[in-house]
């Protein structure tokens, strides 16, 4: 088992090298250039030059990238130049917020998600079942930031319960929470629902109530355990998105996260910090997903088997 | 005539599934009864019903689409149709118990074959889980599996190891009347013998009272006292063994012997049964094998009555009425 753990974390390094490259090449494409816009107006390209030097902006974007590679695995992603401050310390400021709001956001969607998908397939064909897939539709089918929108203006202009935006109390996190766990949800009731129903028409469940097992034990325990295995490999794609999705809703809510912190140093030009931050989530993202593959191995003997040989 | 100790009283059992299709006759008015310490085997072609007939005596048809009636169904002296959910519970694994078909499939790949084999003794004992657990793997060793095995996951087993796993779970709790439905049938001809001596001896160890569903008379051979051949979701012919195989009296019993191959006459050819199993959504009147048998007349299209042959032995055949009657193996003998 170690040594699979081992193989997928070496496995993730060149997948990290991949993508830090597409983003570092992709926001070297990106128009604008802070240097000649923080540089007085009276500099001549020699100064200008020299600052860049300074800065480590000299040289082809081969160079640049094997040394910016260089200081990352250093800890360094070097400073952000609108708030002057080292980008790791910025990023780090504010990655909490948005793995908060992600969890949250996974909470709510496995709560709801798993016993919503178990009665469904419990109940085959019958309202439960029809009204649980309507939901999921919905859920699954409402633009998020749409659906943000509709809270904000229920919730929080009209009625008044909760906070629009801000991070100050925890009421201030339902409905971003919400909003982002709204498609999550609906994804994995499916998917509850439909690995039950496989898992209910198994022989071994008739052997289980054929020991005297009690029904509700036999789906909780004996159907619920395989149906597991199938609803952790979309709990992986899940987390990216619940991630992924974070960095979006945070600016309908202004919440003070990572995706927000991104948005702000595109719009001022702040190349330096939005890379940093945009690699650095990927990274956290490609970990999350290892760990959800190793979650995986354990559910299922049959696979943990494999990879302890 | 003397009581009879019955382990097991079913009378007239129908079961039918409303389906999309239409609706399944799969048992049509079967009675059977089985006197404690009896082993009686339970032969026919696939879809006549045996299996279905087997899980209504545990109550686990599946409802729906299943519907079940019957006039009486008495296990151990248990009223099981009118037994409550929490009743069925402590019944199942303990009073009676099952093994079914296909090894592969019927043990949970997630669990431990040991964790599997405690949970029955768990639910039905009261005692600790980790003498549940140690209880298991003296179950695991009385079918021949190394005791350390019990923290493996069946996947790690094969076919016949798989069924003696499953021969541990049906008998942890000592049950009083023990089916097992086709419990070779998946396996190796090797392995069969194996896993059948074993459940001889089991059964004779523990005075299980057996209902063996097979399709096959060599196992029926070995291991029956009585013999219940089903056609068509009922018994067509009922008797001892030696009624069954020395006095064969229905026309599918005797279609069922001339279908065997015959291993001292390799010339011999194979003789299977004409026709096909009636569809089961669309019953013949009168007989349900008429269709495919040699002997039936005009009448038998329309009526079908049990003769009692001997105290021991009857059948479900009009035929006999006809003077003169008899059928041609009893001539070959
Ligand atoms: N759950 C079910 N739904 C619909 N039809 C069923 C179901 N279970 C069994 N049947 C039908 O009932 C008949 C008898 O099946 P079964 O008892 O399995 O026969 P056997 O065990 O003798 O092969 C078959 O026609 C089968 O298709
Ligand atoms: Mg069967």
């Amino acid at each position: 088992m170690l040594r699979y753990i081992l193989k997928r974390f070496l496995m993730m390094i060149p997948v990290l090298l991949a993508v830090s490259f597409v983003v570092y090449f992709l926001m070297d494409l990106a128009p604008g250039d802070i240097v000649s816009s923080m540089a007085p107006a009276d500099a001549s390209e020699a100064d200008i030059e020299r600052m860049r030097e300074e800065l480590g902006l000299s040289g082809n974007i081969f160079e640049r990238y094997t040394r910016y590679i260089g200081n990352l695995l250093r800890g360094d992603l070097g400073m952000s130049l609108s708030m002057k401050r080292p980008v790791i310390n910025v990023f780090f400021e504010r990655f909490p917020a948005t793995l908060k709001l992600a969890f949250g956001s996974i909470f709510i969607a496995l709560v709801i998600s798993i016993p919503l998908g178990i009665s469904a397939a419990t109940n085959h064909r019958s309202w439960i079942d029809g009204t649980s897939m309507v939901l999921s539709m919905l859920g699954l089918s409402m633009p998020s930031f749409w659906l943000g929108l509709l809270l904000i203006l229920g919730f929080s202009l009209k009625l008044g319960w909760l906070p629009s935006g801000g991070s100050g109390f925890f009421s201030a996190i339902i409905l971003p929470a919400i909003t982002l766990g709204a498609a999550q949800a609906g994804n994995l009731t499916r998917i509850t629902r439909s690995s039950m129903l496989e898992v209910t028409r198994q022989d071994y469940l008739r052997t289980a109530r054929a020991k005297g097992v009690a029904e509700n034990v036999v789906i909780r325990k004996h159907a619920l355990k395989n149906a597991l295995i199938p609803i952790i490999t979309v709990f992986g794609s899940t987390l990216g998105n619940a991630l992924g999705g974070a960095v979006a809703i945070e600016t309908v809510f202004s919440w003070p996260g990572v995706g927000r912190l991104t948005v702000a140093a595109i719009n001022v030009r702040d190349m330096n910090l939005a890379t940093g931050c945009i690699i650095m989530f990927t990274i956290f993202l490609t970990l999350t997903l290892l760990i959800v593959d190793i979650a995986y191995a354990f559910a299922d003997p049959r696979i943990k088997a494999q990879y302890s040989r | 005539m003397k009581e009879k100790d019955l382990i097991l009283d079913l009378q007239d059992l129908y079961v039918r599934f409303e389906v999309e299709d239409g609706v399944v006759h799969a048992v049509n008015g079967l009675s059977l009864q089985i006197e404690r310490g009896k082993t009686l085997g339970l032969v026919g072609e696939t879809g006549a019903g045996k299996t279905t007939t087997a899980l209504s005596l545990l109550r686990l048809v599946s409802e729906p689409p299943g519907v079940v009636e019957c006039e009486r169904l008495i296990v151990d002296g248990k009223d099981v149709m009118a037994l409550s959910q929490k009743e069925l519970e402590s019944f199942r694994g303990n009073d009676i118990a099952m093994i079914f078909q296909d090894p592969m499939t019927a043990l949970n790949p997630v669990f431990t074959v040991g964790d599997q084999i405690a949970e029955t003794i768990a639910i039905h004992e009261n005692i600790s889980q980790t003498e549940a657990q140690k209880k298991a793997i003296d179950m695991l060793e009385l079918v021949g599996i190394q005791g350390e095995r019990a923290d493996e996951y069946p996947h790690q087993f094969s076919g016949g190891m798989k069924q003696r796993v499953i021969i541990a779970i049906a008998l942890a709790c000592q049950p009083r009347l023990l089916i097992a439905d086709e419990p070779t049938t998946a396996l190796d001809v090797t392995i069969q013998a194996q896993v059948l001596n074993l459940m001889r001896e089991l059964r004779d160890h523990y005075k299980t009272s057996m209902i063996m569903i097979t399709h096959d008379l060599g196992i029926v051979a070995q291991i029956c006292d009585e013999v219940a051949v089903v056609y068509a979701g009922n018994i067509v012919e009922y008797g001892t063994l030696q009624d069954i195989f020395n006095r064969t009296k229905h026309p599918y019993t005797e279609g069922l012997f001339n279908s065997l191959p015959n291993i001292r006459d390799r010339k011999a050819e194979l003789n299977p049964i004409k026709g096909l199993m009636p569809d089961p959504t669309n019953l013949p009147q009168g007989c349900p094998f008429h269709p495919r048998c040699p002997y039936a007349d005009e009448k038998c299209k329309e009526e079908q009555s049990v003769k009692w042959v001997s105290d021991t032995h009857y059948i479900r055949c009009i035929a006999y009425e006809r003077e003169g009657f008899h059928i041609k193996l009893e001539e070959k003998r």
